[in-house]
């Protein structure tokens, strides 16, 4: 476990390791988005209330599922990257920022498309609705201080702490509904007790969700790995690889 | 673990620690605006304020929707079963309105206690299902209730 740790710390060992997993994981992920995706929007059976619009919750749960988990990925990564000074967790941390802005935006907007024809309005200033925005602001905050440095060192520890304050609102994103009163409804899918949804509509959301992780893992693998070549593209073993890849 | 490292360790949790109880006090302080409406039973105990713009959140009332023939008005009432608040309405409804539906109206309390609203919304709760498991629901009720 901490020798596994400790390679870690070699951006090289990453870019190794990582490139046996990628073509793996993105065959799963492809297998399990498109099983999801035909399963969900085809052979699910619709809402007794919602009819077919109800289907935009394959991809605005698992979008927003993924949205406060990547968020939780990069606080993770800058507290070690503040703890450790591991490089390889400032990289992580700096690709988690878009990554997580485009997934937060994907749960925004279909958020925004489900509401029209269930709740009759696009937008409402509720607490899950604004947190949720919140949280996409704080993922552009995390890219814009991080650019706003010259200095990237100094940019990686003021982003680190960035994302540790921002944590606060992921216990707030997940429990609004249940704290205020919000137009929102609270959630379908329970830890602790039996989820509030037919099983046939949920093993298609559950498949899409594990597949929005699963492209979550490779995109952040694929942002890391360019990265890890843009900063070590003065070291011997990236410029033995650009000579071999050249040929 | 390292001396130096330790000390970060302390740092980062000491920075958690402090968001943590900021934004706690700010919300607490804050918690009657984060609500997004008002339930039938604070307005019956005039906690919301009368001739301003505020929202209004609960139950349709099963048997107490009026539509007027002649235009777009609906008279209904909100419930959160421990009180009730008449609501009027001159508008289209969201296709989800429907009695024993949730709903959260925008609008003004009058002096005579009759909620005008002017926008309202469908709140739908948590539950999925099929068609066929409703009605199966429905009809296991019926065969049960005497």
């Amino acid at each position: 476990m901490w020798q596994f740790f400790h390679k870690l710390g070699s951006p090289r060992w990453f870019y190794e390791i990582s490139g046996r997993w990628l073509p793996w994981l993105a065959l799963l992920t492809a297998a399990l988005l498109l099983t999801g995706a035909v399963w969900g929007l085809a052979y699910a059976p619709p809402d007794f209330k919602q009819g077919n619009s109800f289907r935009i919750i394959y991809f605005h749960v698992p979008a927003s599922a993924v949205s406060m988990a990547c968020y939780m990925v990069m606080a993770m990564a800058g507290a070690v990257s503040l703890i450790w000074r591991m490089k390889l967790a400032e990289v992580v941390m700096k690709c988690c920022a878009p990554i997580g802005a485009s997934i937060t935006f994907i749960a925004l907007v279909s958020g925004a498309i489900w509401g029209k024809p269930t709740w009759g309005t696009w937008w409402v200033w509720d607490a899950r609705i604004t947190s949720v925005l919140v949280l996409f602001f704080l993922y552009l905050g995390v890219l814009a201080l991080y650019e706003a440095f010259d200095n990237k060192e100094a940019a990686g520890k003021a982003c680190a702490v960035l994302s540790l304050v921002g944590c606060v609102n992921i216990p707030i994103i997940y429990w609004s509904v249940e704290w205020w009163y919000s137009l929102h409804q609270p959630a379908t899918i329970k830890f602790t007790e039996q989820s509030s949804m037919h099983p046939d509509m949920l093993q298609p959301l559950l498949v899409m969700i594990a597949g929005f992780y699963c492209f979550f893992a490779v995109a952040l693998l694929l942002y890391t790995r360019s990265e890890i070549l843009f900063r070590e593209r003065n070291t011997k073993w990236v410029r033995a690889l650009v000579e071999k890849s050249v040929g | 673990m390292h001396p130096v490292r330790k000390q970060r360790l302390m740092v980062v949790l000491f920075i958690l620690f402090g968001a943590a109880v900021a934004v706690a006090l700010i919300t607490f302080a804050l918690r009657d605006n984060i609500n997004l409406f008002y339930s039938p039973l604070e307005i019956a105990e005039g906690k919301a304020p009368v001739g301003t713009q505020i929202r209004a959140g609960g139950m349709v009332l099963e048997g107490s929707i009026k539509r007027d023939p002649n235009s777009l008005r609906v008279d209904f009432i909100v419930t959160d079963y421990a009180a009730q608040v008449p609501v009027s309405y001159t508008g289209i409804l969201p296709d989800l309105f429907a009695e024993g539906q949730g709903v959260v109206a925008a609008g003004k309390l009058n002096s005579s206690g009759l909620f005008e609203a002017t926008e309202v919304l469908a709140k739908h709760d948590e539950n999925y299902m099929p068609p066929e498991v409703q009605s199966a629901v429905d009809a296991a009720a019926e065969t049960l209730s005497p």
